[in-house]
């Protein structure tokens, strides 16, 4: 089951291994912002994390 | 019957959590805050109006649309941030069908078990259109809250007055600020924008179908604002100034008052909170079986599509499992949810603004320049303010 399981995977990360999409500058802009935006974002859950640990 | 997914989509928008903001928006506020719903009606037109045409075009959910146009990362992101949302709202959803039945001294595993059992009966006849219709049903429960404000005969003057003309009476502070958020973070979720182009996708819609769709979601955003305005004006009308925190809370307190209308309150949110397990739940689903290649159709019986069936049953069986844990944490659930929307929600809206630019995917019906300007204002917007609203779920202190 687990090894069926991996195996789609796999098959899922070969099918859409190249986005399709043109990457115009302005799709490029959006992607770029995007991951800043997750970062800025995985950084305020982590000081929230480390705050309510010390405040603990 | 062209209509259906976008009525659909938005009266489930008003699901346990948006009836609860609505109700205490009230109570805080009185009517000032009408306005603000109605300026969310074009806004949440013009968000699902794009996954109409994204999806009768191409005739892909947006999940697999996501993995096909920008690759494997961001496909993985949006699915399992997409899953974990779905079903910590669908936590959210069973904690507002217990609340509600609870008044009735229904016991909250009869409740959990019940809805389950019923969510999963709607799929039983493996037509699309049955489920369709039966879902319409309860979109029409919805509306409930309609008649209830009819029965109390509120000041229309005063509700004109404060509520139509756009203004902050309350001043612009910092607790008007948190629930204008809360307002928009209620009207525009992620799931609606996956569960529209899957539902179009599903019931076979066309291109020559747009236009009709197109009408489609148009009810359904006046639905969404009525059903709102209506509740606001319930509780800005008897329970003004009183402090409640949820709407079960309201139909408490609206018992004494006029049995009748806490009745309707009870009623209204169980449905809300039916309909939003409904459609959430099966967000997921359809996501997963669009991009692992499962049989993921209503128009399927449970044996023909064991996977999508035996998924949605794990999210909602899992969901209302947790509700009935003794000393589940709850109000941290609630507020998880907001955090982890947050992080989708930027992601999904833009993808749709980006693929309405492709003129090979989505041909004639990609953005005109129009439509671009006014969706990225709105899409900016809506970023920006449900950003704000999760970093509060964070940190409260900020905006009290």
């Amino acid at each position: 089951m687990l090894r069926v399981s991996i195996e789609k995977i796999r098959e899922i990360n070969r099918k859409y291994s190249k986005p399709r999409i043109k990457m115009s500058r302005g799709v490029r802009f959006a992607l770029l912002m995007l991951r800043l935006y997750l970062i800025f974002l995985v950084l305020i859950l982590a000081y929230k994390f480390a705050t309510m640990t010390v405040l603990k | 019957m062209i209509l259906g997914p976008g009525i659909i989509v938005m009266v489930a928008d008003n699901d346990a959590g948006g009836i609860t903001t609505y109700a205490v928006t009230g109570s805080k506020f009185g009517y000032s805050f009408i306005w603000v719903e109605f300026l969310l009606l074009p806004v949440a037109y013009v968000c699902q109006e794009m996954t109409v045409r994204l999806g009768a075009v191409t005739k892909r959910g947006h999940a697999e649309a996501i993995f096909d146009a920008f690759g494997s990362f961001w496909g993985w992101f949006s699915l399992t941030d997409l899953t974990l949302t779905d079903w910590l709202t669908t936590v959210t959803e069973f904690i507002g069908m217990t609340a509600a039945l609870s008044i009735f001294h229904i016991p909250p595993p009869l409740t959990v078990i019940g809805a389950v059992i019923l969510i999963m009966a709607m799929v039983m006849s493996g037509r699309y259109w049955t489920w369709e219709k039966i879902v319409l049903v309860f979109c029409v429960l919805n509306l409930i809250y309609i008649p209830a404000v009819f029965l109390i005969n509120p000041p229309v003057s005063a509700i004109l007055r404060e509520g139509v003309i756009p203004g902050f009476p309350y001043g612009l502070n910092n607790l008007v600020f948190f629930f204008l958020m809360a307002n928009v973070g209620t009207t525009i979720a992620p799931w609606m924008i996956f569960f529209q182009q899957s539902a179009v996708v599903d019931k076979g819609l066309r291109e020559k179908d747009i236009r009709w769709e197109r009408v489609d979601t148009a009810i359904g955003s006046c639905f969404t604002i009525a059903v709102g305005v209506f509740i606001i004006i319930l509780t800005g009308t008897l329970l003004r100034g009183v402090n409640i925190e949820s709407a079960a809370e309201a139909a408490v307190l609206l018992m004494p008052i006029n049995k009748y209308i806490g009745t309707f309150m009870v009623i209204g949110l169980f449905d809300a909170g039916l309909l939003g397990a409904i459609c959430i739940s099966l967000t997921s689903s359809w996501a997963f079986g669009e991009v692992f290649g499962w049989a993921h159709s209503l128009n399927q019986k449970i044996g023909q599509a064991p996977w999508f069936f035996l998924f949605r049953l794990i999210i909602l069986v899992g969901a209302g499992a947790v509700v009935l844990i003794p000393g589940a944490p709850l109000i941290l659930i609630t507020l998880f949810v907001q955090v982890i929307a947050v992080t989708l929600l930027p992601a999904a809206l833009t993808f749709l603004v980006l693929l309405l630019n492709q003129e090979d995917l989505v041909g004639k019906y990609k953005n005109t320049r129009l439509q671009n300007i006014v969706a990225s204002v709105i899409v900016g917007a809506i970023i920006i303010l449900s950003t704000l609203y999760g970093v509060s779920a964070l940190f409260p202190e900020l905006f009290k």
